[in-house]
């Protein structure tokens, strides 16, 4: 039950308890539970719209970043992942295996704010030893979700 | 010159999904419940295998029973699936989707005259078929009350001197019935005991969602006079591809393969490596489109209920088939109403038999916004014509 109900609620948030329960042909109680509980334990983290800037005239960029770093005696990565992950434009942080440690993922609203936060904050940070930062030019799909705009095939209205 | 139409092909109706089909298609902003086919595309990895194969060069004719590669995978996965065991080489025919199958399985068995049992509401093809065929087709009307199942009494009520055949379609479009193996185990006994053949069309196998899906051919005696017949079209969303197959005795496969071969040829290269990675590979993608079937199939029958429009659960295929007769109109008039008044296209039942009558064919294979959206607008035109009911 847990698996399907995170499976529809990833796909659609907005599904309400009360259907999750029809589709599932479970009790409408006991699947208020589980996500109320999935909610409590931090499983469902967050509930929100998934947006496609660049359908809008709002400027946004946003760049990957390699970032190789001395691991530190007793926190290995943790304590420089956190320092990195406090500053907002910092959109996601993974620790990877590879020529690189971290990957960090940056959003501003133009090349120069960018550019300085690398500089100034990411690139001048104690332990980090190199960034390498990749500008994204184009998005085609995100998070499971294709956002190139293809036309559809389309199906006939009837058939047998 | 004066063109004449053989009689026999003008005495076939036209399939009464056509003249609704023009009606829809002309329309704009149409939410339709009226496909008959997956709204997945195929998934991408059998999508994938195709272009390999159309890279590599896989352009030309198969062999007329199809790739004995794509046999040997069909046969596989009928053994695993149903321990029953059929020679890739003697006992396989891969076709031009079920429809062809169907076409050739009646050719072969039916001699001028013969009558052939199908019970209805059914897919618009059998009894077309049948008759074109040479035969006569003998309908055996179901009911909602029996859960659209064939009854062995009727069948046996409707089995003459001259019957030779039946057709068993479970799960069933367009009522989304399926048959236990009990209830298989009765319309088993009626054809050993008037030695009918059966074609069995079981091409919605995949999508059965309460138990599993029994096979006919897996009942005790009657492997031996069944022609099995299922294809890739639903459980794989490959409806486009066209692609089927039989697997019987000998006798009937070699002379299936026969008309095959000087009609058909062979199915097309492309959709047979298609469909060897569909069975190779397609578990998991069919496994995430028949949960998904089954989800949509539990909210829109519960919104059909509540919207005063009487519903069975459909535990098979992606069909709901609910009666309309709380709003006064037969499935044709409602239909027609609805599709005027609210723009929604659902297909009339009676397209698929007399006893479709007061009912409409909806297919739940649609977004989940969709659905909702379709129950929205005819939730507001079966109120309005509940108030108003016609004389």
């Amino acid at each position: 039950m847990k698996r399907e109900i995170l499976e529809i609620l990833q796909e659609n948030d907005r599904v309400t308890a009360a259907e999750i329960a029809v589709m599932l042909g479970l009790p409408e109680e006991e699947v208020r539970a589980e996500i109320a509980a999935l909610e409590q334990n931090n499983t469902i983290v967050k509930y929100r719209a998934m947006i496609n800037w660049e359908k809008t005239e709002i400027d946004r960029i946003t760049a990957m970043i390699d970032v190789r770093v001395t691991p530190q005696r007793e926190v290995g990565f943790d304590e420089i992942a956190r320092r990195i992950y406090r500053f907002p434009e910092v959109r996601s942080v993974y620790l990877m295996s590879g020529a690189y440690d971290l990957s960090v993922l940056v959003e501003a609203r133009n090349i120069k704010e960018l550019a300085l936060f690398v500089a100034e904050k990411l690139a001048a940070m104690d332990h980090i030893n190199g960034t390498v930062t990749h500008f994204v030019l184009k998005r085609y799909k995100q998070e499971g979700v294709i956002l190139d705009e293809l036309n559809d095939a389309e199906r006939l209205v009837v058939s047998p | 010159m004066t063109i004449q139409i053989n009689q026999r092909v003008q005495a076939v109706p036209p399939s009464g999904i056509r003249r609704f089909f023009d009606l829809a298609s002309e329309m704009k902003g149409v939410v339709s419940l009226g496909i008959g086919e997956p709204d997945f595309t195929t998934p991408w990895h059998i999508r994938e295998a195709c272009y390999y194969a159309l890279e590599k060069g896989y352009t030309m004719y198969t062999s007329n029973s199809g790739l004995l590669e794509l046999r040997e995978e069909i046969a596989r996965d009928i053994e695993r699936a149903y321990g029953l065991s059929y020679d890739p080489h003697t006992q396989a025919l891969v076709t031009t989707g079920v429809s062809e199958a169907v076409d050739l399985a009646l050719r072969v068995i039916l001699e001028p005259g013969d009558e052939v049992l199908i019970p209805e509401p059914c897919y618009v093809a059998y009894g077309p078929c049948a008759f074109l065929a040479g035969g006569q087709p003998v309908y055996v009307p179901t009911a909602v009350e029996n859960g659209f199942r064939v009854s062995p009494h009727d069948l046996e009520a409707k089995t003459t001197p001259r019957t030779k055949a039946l057709i068993l379609s479970y799960p069933n479009n367009p009522t989304g019935a399926v048959m236990d193996r009990e209830s298989l185990a009765a319309v088993a006994e009626i054809a050993a005991c008037h030695d009918l053949m059966v074609i069995s069309d079981e091409v919605y196998a995949h999508l059965t969602y309460s138990g599993e899906h029994t096979c006919f051919a897996g009942l005790p005696g009657m492997q031996e006079r069944t022609i099995l017949l299922n294809g890739f079209s639903k459980a794989y969303a490959m409806t486009g591809w066209r692609l089927g197959y039989a697997l019987g005795p000998r006798e009937i496969i070699a002379a299936m393969t026969k008309v095959h071969q000087y009609t058909m040829l062979c199915a097309p290269i492309t959709a047979q490596k298609a469909a060897i990675e569909a069975l190779r590979n397609g578990e998991r993608e069919r496994g995430r489109m028949v949960a998904e079937y089954d989800r949509r199939r539990r909210i829109f029958v519960k919104g059909l209920n509540e919207i005063g429009l009487g519903c069975f659960e459909p535990q098979g295929a992606f069909y709901c088939f609910p009666s309309v007769a709380a709003t006064g109109m037969d499935g044709l008039m409602f239909a027609e109403e609805l599709l005027k008044e609210e723009k929604v296209a659902v297909v009339p039942g009676e397209a698929f038999g007399a006893s479709g009558k007061w009912h409409v064919r909806c297919s739940y294979a649609s977004s989940l916004a969709n659905l909702k959206e379709a129950l929205q607008r005819m939730e507001r035109f079966v109120a309005r014509h509940e108030a108003q009911p016609h004389p």
